[in-house]
C-alpha cells in the first residue's frame, strides 16, 4: 500500500509546460530519491504536491495520499495537512529559521499552530524533538537562537521543526547541498534515522548521485520535467537503461584527460602566511581581541602544477586566497611569486597580471550592466593593450573557451551557469597569467556541465602552461584535476602531499574523516553500463 | 512588462504640472505682474479660472509661474544631494569600517540631528531671503539623505564577486565605485531622488510661507499661501489653488516614487 501516490502530474506556467506525466509511488518507511540537475523539476514536483506551486501554474494529474487528491485540496484544508501530515526541509539553513525567535519557539510553533499542543505541552515536545536531531537540551537550550548555531545544527532544528507532528511523509529539498561533508553525513545519518524509527516516507530530493545511491531505496532520474528511469536504487545505478542516467553517470565519475606539465621550479611559495583579523572591543579601552583565520601556512605551487585545497567552510581557505591574491595585507610570513614579493594592498600591476581568479558564483561574478566584451576585458586594466588588439584578444579568449566572438555583444544574463563560468575563465585568460586561483570554480555546476569545464581547464593547463590553485570542499574533483593537494582545517594546513597517496593513504586524522565522510557511489554498481 | 498604476498616477500629474511650468515661459492667460486692480477679487470664471487676487492678478497663471519656481529650487536641491551626497556615499563605503566612513557618517548624523525647516530659517536668515539661499538650504539637508542610502547600497555589492574580480583586475577603490558600484545602485538612487524632490517642494513651500523664499514678484505656491491666509474667508479660490498644487505634485512625486520602487525592485517584481 503507498503512501502518496502521484499520477501523471503535469504543470504548466503560461503555456510552457513545467512537469509533464511524472507519476511515482512512495511508501512507508522508505526513502525515495529524485535525482536530476538543476532545472529539471524535481523541486518543482515537490511544491505541486505541498501545494506551493507559483500562482500561475496550473495543474493537472492527481497526487494520492490516504484517499484524497492533494492537487484538489482547498488552500485551508493544505494548510491542515503541511506540517501535520506532510513535513517539509529546504536547501539552505542560513534563511529557513526566523533570526528573532528561538529554536524552542520556532519548534513549538508547529504543533502550536496544529492545535496540537498547548504552550506549556509545545514546549516540552520542542525539548523533545530537538532531542531526537541531536541538540540536546545540556548544550542546547530552547532558548538559542539561530545566529548562535552552525549551519549543521540549524539544519537539524529544521528537521525537528519539519518532524514536530510525526508527519508520514517528509520532503527534503537538497537538505545538505549547502553543508560540509562531515556534517552532510551526519545529517544523512539523522534523516535515515528519522525513516527508520518514525515510519515515515522520505523524499529526497538532490542531484548529487552518490547521496542518493548512500540513502534511496527507490530512485526517479529527472531530466526538462519528465521521469525519464525509476526503480529500486541497485537496480537503476547498475543497468542505467536510459541514455541520460548513462551520461550523468559518466559525468559524475568524469575524470578529465590530464597530462602532467608539471616542473619543479617553483611559482608561487607561501612562507608561514598568518592572518589576523582585528575584532570590535569588547570594552570601551579594551584592546581589541585578534582572530587568527591562518595559521603560518607553508606551501609552494611549481609551474604548471595544479594544486588542490581542500577544507570545511571557516577553515581558512577563502583568507589564504584573498592573501594569496594581494587583496589582503598578512601579518606574519611572505607570499612570493615568481619570486617577487606580493606586497598587499599595493601590488605592482605587473605582478597582478600574472595571476587571476576564477570564482565559485556564476552569476555573482559579474556586472549585470556591462557586456561581455567590457567584462572579459577588464584585466586589461593590469597590461594596457591597444583597443584593436584587445577587441582581437577578447575574441581569442572566448574562442579557446568555447564561446563564439560575437558573443562579445552580449550581456551576461544571456548566458547559461555554465557559458558563465567559461567567461569567467576566459576573463582569467586574457591577460596570460601564469597562476589560475580556481575559487570553488565548479562547486554550483550541475555534473554534466562541471565535466566538460574541468575538461576545458585540463586543456588550456596543457596548451598555456598554466599552474592552479584549485579550492573546494569537493574531494572526488580535487582528486580528479589536481597532482598535489593540500589539507586545510581550522586555519592550518594539516596534511599535504601528492593527490592519489593522500586520498589512498591519509596519514592525518582529520583526512581520514573528511574522505570517509564523503558520499559514494558502491564500487560494485560502478562496473556496468 | 506592466507598469504599476501608482506609477502612471504619479506620472501623469507630475507630467501636468511639468506641463504647465513649461508653458508659462512662453504663455499664460494673463500677465503676473501686471496689477488691475479693477479686476481684484473676482470668484474663478471664464476670464479668470481660478479667480483673481487683491490686486487682480491672475491666480491661474501665478500658479503656473509658481510650479516654475517650486520646480526649479526642488530640482536644484536635489542636485546639490546627489552631487555630494552620493560621492561622500561611495567614498564611505569604500573605506567601511576606517576612519574616512566614521567621519563621514557621523558628519552625516550631524546634519540629521538637526530639525531641517529650522536650520533652513537660520541660513536664509543670516544670508538673506531668497531663492539661491532656499536651494541652499534645502539641499544640504539632501545630502546626508544620499549619503545614506548610497552607502547601504553600495556597501552590500562589495562583498560580490565581480567587486573582487574588477580589484584582481588591479582597479583602485575609486575606479570600482564609479564603474561597478554606480549603476547598480543608480535605481535606489532614483527612487530616492524622486521622494527627495517632493520634500523639496514642501519646503520650498514652507520657506515661501514664511517669507524665506522666492522673493515678490516672483510668484510661488508657499507665499501665495500666506497671502490668501488673511482672505480665506471670503476669497477662498487663493488658498485653494496653490494649495492643491502643492498636494497634487507632492502626491504624484511620491506616487512615482513607491511605483519606481516596486518596479525596479526584483524582489518586489517577482512577488507581484
Amino acid at each position: 500500500m503507498s503512501l502518496l501516490s502521484v499520477e501523471a502530474l503535469l504543470l504548466s506556467i503560461q503555456g510552457t509546460t513545467i512537469l509533464r506525466d511524472v507519476s511515482f509511488a512512495m511508501r512507508k518507511g522508505e526513502v525515495f530519491g529524485l535525482v536530476g540537475e538543476s532545472g529539471s523539476g524535481k523541486s518543482m514536483t515537490a511544491l505541486a504536491i505541498m501545494g506551493l506551486a507559483p500562482a500561475a501554474a496550473t495543474l493537472g494529474g492527481r497526487a494520492m495520499m490516504a484517499g484524497q487528491n492533494l492537487l484538489e485540496l482547498s488552500e485551508t484544508a493544505m494548510c491542515a495537512l503541511r506540517g501535520n501530515e506532510v513535513g517539509m526541509i529546504f536547501q539552505e539553513p542560513m534563511t529557513a529559521l526566523n533570526p528573532v525567535k528561538t529554536i524552542g519557539d520556532q519548534v513549538a510553533e508547529t504543533l502550536i499552530v496544529h492545535g496540537a499542543a498547548n504552550r506549556a505541552g509545545a514546549a516540552k515536545a520542542a525539548r523533545e524533538r530537538l532531542d531526537r536531531v541531536g541538540l540536546h537540551g545540556d548544550a542546547f537550550p530552547l532558548s538559542r537562537y539561530p545566529h548562535e548555531l552552525s549551519g549543521g545544527q540549524r539544519q537539524r532544528v529544521c528537521i525537528a521543526m519539519a518532524v514536530a507532528l510525526r508527519p508520514k511523509l517528509l520532503i527534503a529539498d537538497e537538505p545538505t547541498t549547502a553543508l560540509d561533508v562531515t556534517t552532510q553525513a551526519q545529517i544523512l545519518d539523522l534523516l535515515k534515522g528519522l525513516v527508520a524509527d518514525e515510519d515515515m516516507a522520505l523524499m529526497l530530493i538532490t542531484h548529487d548521485l552518490a547521496v542518493v545511491a548512500g540513502m534511496a531505496d527507490h530512485v526517479a532520474v529527472m531530466q526538462k520535467g519528465r521521469i525519464v528511469e525509476q526503480g529500486e536504487t541497485g537496480a537503476v545505478f547498475r543497468e542505467r537503461t536510459h541514455d541520460y542516467t548513462r551520461r550523468l553517470f559518466a559525468a559524475s565519475a568524469h575524470q578529465p584527460a590530464r597530462r602532467p606539465i608539471a616542473t619543479a621550479e617553483p611559482l608561487l611559495v607561501a612562507d608561514g602566511v598568518t592572518r589576523e583579523y582585528r575584532l570590535p572591543r569588547r570594552h570601551l579601552f579594551g584592546a581589541h581581541p585578534r582572530l587568527t583565520a591562518v595559521k603560518a601556512a607553508s606551501f609552494t605551487l611549481h609551474r604548471g602544477e595544479s594544486l588542490g585545497l581542500v577544507g570545511e567552510s571557516g577553515c581558512g581557505k577563502s583568507t589564504l586566497t584573498r592573501a594569496i591574491l594581494g587583496l589582503d595585507p598578512i601579518q606574519g610570513g611572505a607570499i612570493t611569486l615568481g619570486g617577487q614579493q606580493v606586497t598587499a594592498p599595493d601590488v605592482p600591476p605587473s605582478l597582478r597580471a600574472r595571476m587571476q581568479v576564477v570564482f565559485q558564483d556564476p552569476y555573482g561574478s559579474f556586472n549585470p550592466r556591462h557586456r561581455v566584451e567590457r567584462l572579459v576585458a577588464e584585466p586589461f586594466h593590469l597590461a594596457p593593450a591597444p583597443v584593436d588588439e584587445r577587441r582581437e584578444r577578447v575574441a581569442l579568449a572566448l574562442g579557446e573557451v568555447g564561446l563564439s566572438p560575437d558573443d562579445m555583444g552580449k550581456y551576461i544574463h544571456e548566458f547559461s551557469g555554465g557559458q558563465r563560468q567559461r567567461i569567467a575563465i576566459a576573463r582569467a585568460l586574457i591577460v596570460r597569467p601564469d597562476l589560475i586561483v580556481l575559487d570553488e570554480a565548479v562547486s554550483a555546476l550541475d555534473v554534466r556541465v562541471r565535466a566538460q569545464v574541468l575538461d576545458l581547464l585540463a586543456a588550456l593547463q596543457e596548451s598555456h602552461a598554466l599552474s592552479y590553485l584549485f579550492i573546494s570542499h569537493d574531494l572526488s574533483v580535487v582528486r580528479a584535476v589536481t597532482d598535489r593537494v593540500l589539507v586545510m582545517r581550522a586555519g592550518e594546513i594539516v596534511e599535504e602531499g601528492a593527490t592519489e597517496a593522500v586520498f589512498a593513504a591519509p596519514r592525518h586524522s582529520y583526512t581520514q574523516s573528511l574522505i570517509a565522510a564523503a558520499p559514494r557511489i558502491p564500487a560494485q554498481w560502478q562496473d556496468g553500463g | 512588462m506592466s507598469w504599476p498604476v501608482t506609477l502612471r498616477l504619479g506620472l501623469t500629474l507630475t507630467a501636468v504640472f511639468l506641463a504647465a511650468a513649461l508653458v508659462s515661459f512662453v504663455w499664460t492667460p494673463q500677465g503676473v505682474e501686471a496689477l488691475n486692480i479693477g479686476a481684484k477679487l473676482k470668484p474663478p470664471g471664464a476670464e479668470y479660472w481660478f479667480g483673481t487676487d487683491h490686486f487682480g492678478r491672475d491666480v491661474a497663471s501665478m500658479v503656473m509661474v509658481g510650479a516654475r519656481t517650486s520646480i526649479a529650487v526642488a530640482i536644484l536641491a536635489v542636485g546639490i544631494g546627489i552631487g555630494a551626497g552620493v560621492p561622500l556615499g561611495l567614498w564611505a563605503a569604500a573605506r567601511r569600517g576606517g576612519w574616512v566612513d566614521e567621519v563621514i557618517m557621523r558628519g552625516n548624523d550631524l546634519i540629521f540631528a538637526f530639525p531641517s525647516l529650522v536650520i533652513a530659517i537660520l541660513i536664509t536668515a543670516v544670508f538673506g531671503p531668497s531663492a539661491t539661499n532656499a536651494i541652499l538650504a534645502i539641499g544640504i539637508f539632501n545630502i546626508p539623505v544620499f549619503a545614506r542610502v548610497t552607502r547601504g547600497g553600495a556597501i552590500s555589492l562589495w562583498t560580490l564577486d565581480y567587486i573582487r574580480a574588477a580589484q584582481v583586475a588591479g582597479k583602485g577603490r575609486a575606479r570600482i565605485s564609479a564603474e561597478h558600484i554606480l549603476p547598480n545602485i543608480a535605481n535606489l538612487l532614483i527612487v530616492q531622488g524622486t521622494i527627495q524632490f517632493s520634500l523639496g517642494i514642501l519646503a520650498e513651500a514652507g520657506l515661501s510661507y514664511v517669507g524665506l523664499g522666492a522673493q515678490p514678484p516672483t510668484p510661488s505656491w508657499g507665499r501665495m499661501l500666506a497671502e490668501a491666509q488673511t482672505m480665506v474667508s471670503f476669497a477662498p479660490w487663493l488658498a485653494l489653488f496653490p494649495g492643491l498644487a502643492i498636494v497634487l505634485t507632492v502626491l504624484g512625486l511620491n506616487l512615482i516614487g513607491d511605483g519606481l520602487r516596486d518596479l525596479l525592485d526584483p524582489r518586489l517584481r517577482r512577488a507581484r
